[in-house]
């Protein structure tokens, strides 16, 4: 009896050795969502880079949108005192694991690769906690894009607007021609993805301060329920069967001609690239109009955990990824642009050469804002009280005055 | 020493289970009870800070939401269910042919879990798609149910679903009440000259109150928990119309990042199961010991 018991305790024993041991010290352990085709091609990139310097790739890869099923894995593994090498992760997260205090330093690399010269300083906020680098971003997806088929901007006049009066008389134009103006899926972020572009497309000052600052008198002022309003007007340019669509069956409309325009992030691209589409010739990317020179992002990072072994690898791997190369060939296949602003813009197609510019210019004029809809512009709590109300307001519960004044109480309940 | 044995086996087998139900369960609960009272956010942390979390909880919109959804959602399943369920079985119990075919076409449903129910039924009530589309396609233009995509209605979706994959398992359990009951008075009712309609109302159903009780245990609980219905069928949407508790629940304690709300609203779901569960094994009990 007492031979058994002792056998299973070291085969338990054994197990948990070599579970331990899986990540050895030239291992990079990576937690990531990056599982489609064009994404894990794109990350392929990255890893063979790695195995050049004989850095190894431990893939963990936990798979579901917006890594929201990665996050709870995460903390079960932190929790569990085993943390991977780096794990992608998305804005205000990123903060929330900072304050927890269970990050790792990447001072020496930067200081040695110049990253504070080249990293716009909105992402550097995420990137950096108490003036340490703690992640190496990969890529600055931005949100206040306009996607529109180019057959049916034609037939309803021609002209990219410019203006929110413009825009209105392009939706309704593209309403009397039969088609449906605005493909949109009722999902809350979805929802709240529109209201970025619109509460942006009040001035730079009102984005600051209602989304970043949230200053009651902002979140709840008239500029604010004239931000509803236009909601109001979008809402009345979607289908009718618009709720619960996922973001690609929108653009789908949009590709074949169903609907006449899309607002969403640069992801979308690579849709219409996918269905063989080509810039300024099938569709346009325009701003959200209102907003030219101006940029709500969101931001990939791998964020480096404070590990016992393998500093070294996770070192080499924060180099690999703010390699210029690497950012080049990564963001042209995922369709966002690199994260610093000194990458050559010659891979990279029409649109994605415009989100470079667009990207510099708005990071030189102090227009480059975290996007609240994606979770960089506020903490979860009160991005998703953010939600609530956008998606409640969209679905016609509230008036633009109620809705402006509810954004007011959900955010400091969420506060 | 044979006696000896026979008094320690069944407890030293029982031994493992009770105490992984003991620190699993009942220690998880005791875990989620104290970090409702603590000011947890994405991680545990144990500052406490008494009933505030309770106190924000009450005082949310998307709360109340879940609450009023919840007590439509539970009356009409557990009201439908069981009256539909009972019909049913009644129906089966006229000694029709072929009874052990049709029993498990009823019953059959319950064989699927929530989230396939969910998505077939997301799919044929989507009026772009589902039946809308077909009795448009098949003439009836004006033909309109779009019940999923109205925040009003988007509800009753959910318990039609709930209603469809319940109601069999619930025949199941009043057919084998109505079996139960002993033939001999049913005779002497007849000789009494008492009609078929008037021998179920008087005399079977009265008969059967512990099924209904059971009926009622069981799909009290299914409604509190329901989770994996909404989120396949509705997504807690159009916009946050149809959220429960458990959905709520989850969305606090794991993607909004505000553990001790989540916490909160789990240890109010665990007070309504309890003012079920205890009623229910109080009476069970003392039934037992009159026997």
């Amino acid at each position: 009896m007492k031979s058994v018991r002792g056998l299973k305790l070291t085969v338990s024993a054994a197990i948990m050795a070599a579970a331990a041991t899986t990540a050895t010290a030239s291992d990079v352990e990576v937690l990531h969502w990056w599982t489609s085709g064009g994404e894990a091609a794109a990350l392929n990139v990255l890893k063979e880079d790695l195995s050049g310097k004989g850095v190894g790739w431990q893939d963990m890869p936990v798979a579901g949108g917006g890594g929201e099923a990665a996050m709870t894995a995460l903390r079960a593994r932190v929790t569990a005192g085993n943390a991977p090498t780096a794990v992608q992760m998305l804005g205000f997260d990123i903060k929330d694991w900072a304050n927890e205090g269970v990050l790792g330093n990447l001072n020496d690399v930067a200081a040695a690769e110049g990253w504070d010269d080249v990293v716009p300083a909105a992402l550097q906020e995420f990137s950096k906690h108490d003036g340490n680098w703690i992640a190496a971003p990969v890529n600055v997806h931005s949100t206040n894009w306009v996607w529109i088929n180019k057959s049916a901007l034609d037939a309803a006049g021609g002209k990219a607007p410019e203006t929110w009066e413009e825009m209105v008389s392009v939706m309704e134009a593209m309403k009397e021609n039969g088609i449906t103006p605005l493909a949109h899926g009722g999902q809350a972020w979805q929802d709240a993805t529109l209201f970025d572009a619109v509460v942006l497309s009040m001035g730079n000052d009102f984005y600051k301060a209602s989304m970043i600052d949230l200053d009651p008198e902002a979140l709840g002022g008239e500029q604010m329920v004239e931000v509803f309003n236009r909601m109001a007007t979008l809402r009345s340019m979607v289908d009718d069967n618009f709720s619960g669509r996922d973001w690609n069956l929108a653009s789908a409309m949009v590709i074949n001609g169903e609907a006449g325009m899309q607002m969403m992030g640069d992801w979308a691209k690579g849709e219409f690239l996918k269905a063989g589409l080509t810039a300024e010739e099938d569709f346009v990317c325009i701003r959200f109009p209102g907003t030219q020179g101006s940029v709500t992002f969101n931001s990939d990072q791998f964020v480096m955990f404070d590990i016992e072994e393998g500093g070294d690898a996770q070192q080499a791997m924060a180099a690999s990824v703010m390699d210029p190369g690497f950012q080049s060939a990564f963001n042209v296949v995922k369709g966002s642009v690199p994260a610093r602003t000194d990458v050559p813009n010659d891979d990279f197609g029409y649109c994605g050469k415009k989100g470079m510019a667009d990207l510099a210019e708005a990071g030189s004029n102090g227009g480059l804002f975290g996007s609240m809809a994606h979770g960089h512009a506020a903490p979860a709590a009160v991005k998703n009280a953010v939600y609530d109300v956008v998606t409640a307001h969209f679905n016609g519960e509230f008036e633009a005055e109620e809705a402006a004044q509810e954004l007011v109480n959900a955010v400091e309940a969420a506060m | 020493m044979k006696d000896r044995l026979q008094e320690w086996v069944p407890r030293l087998v029982l031994a493992p289970s009770f105490l992984l139900v003991l620190l699993f369960v009942y220690g998880f609960i005791l875990y989620t009870g104290y970090l409702s009272m603590t000011d947890s956010r994405m991680l545990p942390s144990y500052g406490f800070v008494g009933l505030e979390n309770y106190q924000k909880l009450f005082a949310l919109r998307h709360w109340n939401t879940a609450l009023t959804n919840l007590a439509i959602f539970g009356i009409l399943y557990i009201l439908i269910s069981s009256l539909l369920g009972l019909f049913l079985a009644i129906l089966l119990d006229q000694k029709i042919r072929a009874e052990g075919l049709i029993r498990p076409i009823y019953l059959y449903p319950m064989a699927l879990s929530f989230i396939v129910t969910g998505t077939a039924w997301k799919w044929f009530l989507d009026p772009g798609i589902g039946l809308e589309n077909v009795m448009q396609q098949w003439g009836w233009e004006n033909f309109e149910f779009n019940w999923i995509k109205d925040r009003d209605f988007a509800i009753y979706t959910v318990v039609l679903a709930a209603v469809w994959q319940s109601s069999g398992f619930v025949m199941a359990m009043f057919l084998a009440g109505l079996r139960g009951v002993d033939n001999e008075i049913i005779k002497a009712a007849q000789i009494d000259g008492a009609s078929g309609f008037r021998i179920y109302r008087k005399i079977i159903i009265p008969m059967m109150r512990p099924v209904f009780l059971s009926a009622f245990v069981v799909l009290a609980h299914l409604a509190i928990k329901a989770y994996d219905l909404v989120i396949a069928l509705t997504g807690g949407g159009p916009g946050r119309a149809t959220e429960l508790p458990a959905t709520f629940m989850y969305s606090y304690t794991f993607t909004r990042n505000q553990m001790g709300i989540g916490a909160s609203s789990a240890i109010i779901m665990l007070i309504m199961i309890f003012s079920i569960i205890v009623p229910y094994l109080y009476s069970e009990l003392k039934s037992g010991e009159q026997k």
